[in-house]
């Protein structure tokens, strides 16, 4: 009961190159999804408002201009990390096709010896899938979806959620993933976490790490 | 000894001893002067105060924090929102421990360095339990451990709020967006509030909170996170001075797995709504009565 909206999509500006910004737009109580799209150099006009619902008891933001709802967008789907950084301090990227020029290249099976270059390092841990299940081997810079279809990397999210779609449905409805900005989107805009900002796409389980130190208790403070 | 001069004797000795009493009486207002303006002493309670005096007490505190910590900080009155009702959901299947939430609330809520204190407490429990008595806030090991799960409580601004109820001065109230606040200035420290709250989401302020003025959070709010004095009840308020502003609570932003939803229920279209109604969502101690707007819910 989704439909699913490909909306407006953002090269953010020289500053946030790393960002995408897709448009959260909501349409009826039931419809609220949100879409990623390459990027194509034009920013965001004002979400469409068009069939956006005005109940008599309508929530405050339904009268008055949405901010949009960004997603951070990582720089590893735009390119390989050179080691270096531009002249902003932001990390230099390679795109893909700097080294797969040609088009097709060999994906990795399980027996293979680990990958060495540029890509050394890389562990792959994300269930039983190969590199084929997600990597397009005509194309670098492209992943392929179950039916086939090629997708550009920036859109790597829709190919997550076609294996996880309860967390891809969550996600929609702002219960996974995090966030960060505005709750009420008519005073200002919110920024959104991509999938792989905490799931690292070759070896997906959330890191285990150190808690921060606890606050005290005051069911177990006599006094301070 | 005539009766005259015996009276006139008695007379003295009284004054002597009345005045000594009155003195003796007076003698920690001198004391608290030095520590409390009169201003202070005199000031009325929040709601009654009138928009002229609310900005002189804003100013007078700003004043004061600029003295006491060295800091030019804003403190606003930060009113609620019209037709907003607030509400919190939080994902036990999700939260992971981590605590990035009560650290985020000492940084933002301006909280005593010294203690670390904070309005959240993470409960490490045993996975398939729900004995809160038992579950632990210490835990010092890396998180999630295997078999345990995780349960961020802080105030659940309670409709049916017991420490509003029992407060003898009302210097505590629910206001209309759901939010239990306090009026530090008029509470009197009696601690009646932290005894009756079945969730342990009140503290009190032992000591003069020390805060460095480099890590002063310096957009604060009277009824928020402005430095609380020495002696006084405090609590979490969903971060009023951020939320009343349309901004997320700092213990959303700060969690990393996106645990915790946070919006207005009355829009029909907000992230918390879809929560509530599509979510096994429950409240901490139901049977309380004290309805919480505060859910948590697992994953199916």
């Amino acid at each position: 009961m989704q439909a699913v909206l490909l909306k407006h999509v953002v090269q953010a500006n020289a500053f946030v190159a790393h960002v995408v910004v897709a448009v959260m737009s909501v349409l009826g109580a039931l419809a609220c999804t949100l879409g990623l799209v390459a990027c194509s150099g034009h920013v965001s006009a004002e979400p469409d408002r068009a069939g956006a619902e005005s109940p008599a008891d309508a929530s405050r933001s339904s009268d008055s201009p949405r901010y949009p709802v960004e997603i951070h967008m990582p720089d590893v789907l735009r390119g390989i990390r050179t080691g270096t950084v531009d002249s902003l301090q932001r990390p230099l990227l390679a795109p893909c096709g700097s080294c797969h020029a040609s088009g097709a290249y060999a994906l990795r099976e399980r027996n293979d010896p680990p990958v060495q270059g540029p890509h050394a390092g890389l562990s792959f841990r994300h269930g039983e899938l190969r590199c084929g299940a997600c990597h397009d081997a005509r194309r670098a810079e492209a992943l392929h979806l179950a039916d086939g279809r090629t997708l550009p990397l920036v859109e790597a999210m829709t190919l997550c959620g076609q294996c996880h779609g309860t967390q891809m449905r969550d996600y929609r409805h702002g219960s996974h993933g995090g966030m960060s900005g505005y709750w009420d989107l008519s005073r200002g805009p919110r920024v959104r976490n991509h999938c792989i900002d905490c799931h690292d796409p070759h070896a997906p389980a959330y890191p285990r790490y150190q808690p921060a130190p606890p606050p005290p208790d005051p069911r177990r403070r006599p006094r301070g | 000894m005539t009766d005259r001069k015996k009276r006139r004797t008695l007379k003295i000795l009284g004054a002597t001893l009345g005045a000594g009493a009155f003195a003796r009486a007076i003698a920690p207002l001198s004391a608290l002067s030095e520590t409390t303006s009169m201003e202070e002493l005199l000031q009325q309670h929040y709601q009654e105060l009138t928009p002229k005096d609310l900005q002189r007490v804003l100013r007078r505190l700003e004043a004061e924090t600029k003295r006491d910590y060295g800091v030019d900080v804003t403190i606003e009155d930060v009113p609620p929102l019209e037709g907003v009702q607030f509400a919190y959901a939080l994902n036990l299947s999700i939260c992971i421990g981590c605590r990035k939430c009560a650290e985020a609330c000492h940084e933002e809520n301006n909280h005593d360095r010294g203690t670390g204190n904070s309005y959240i407490r993470v409960l490490e429990m045993d996975q398939g339990s729900m004995d809160m008595e038992r579950g632990r806030t210490d835990y010092d090991h890396t998180v999630p451990a295997e078999g345990k799960f995780y349960m961020p409580v802080q105030c659940q601004q309670c409709e049916n709020a017991p420490c509003v109820t029992v407060c003898p001065v009302e210097a505590t109230w629910q206001e209309k967006d759901g939010i239990v606040v306090v009026d530090y200035n008029w509470c009197i420290g009696c601690r009646y509030c932290e005894a009756a709250c079945p969730y342990h989401a009140r503290r009190f302020n032992w000591n003069k909170p020390d805060v460095p003025a480099e890590e002063m959070n310096p957009n604060q709010a009277y009824l928020g996170n402005r430095v609380r004095p020495q002696g006084v009840v405090e609590k979490c308020t969903f971060c009023l001075h951020r939320t009343r502003k349309g901004r997320l609570p700092a213990c959303l932003e700060a969690c990393p797995t996106g645990a915790r939803v946070f919006g207005n229920v009355l829009d029909p279209d907000s992230e918390i709504r879809w929560v509530l109604e599509n979510k096994r969502v429950f409240v901490l101690k139901e049977e309380l009565g004290t309805r919480p707007r505060f859910y948590y819910f697992f994953d199916e």
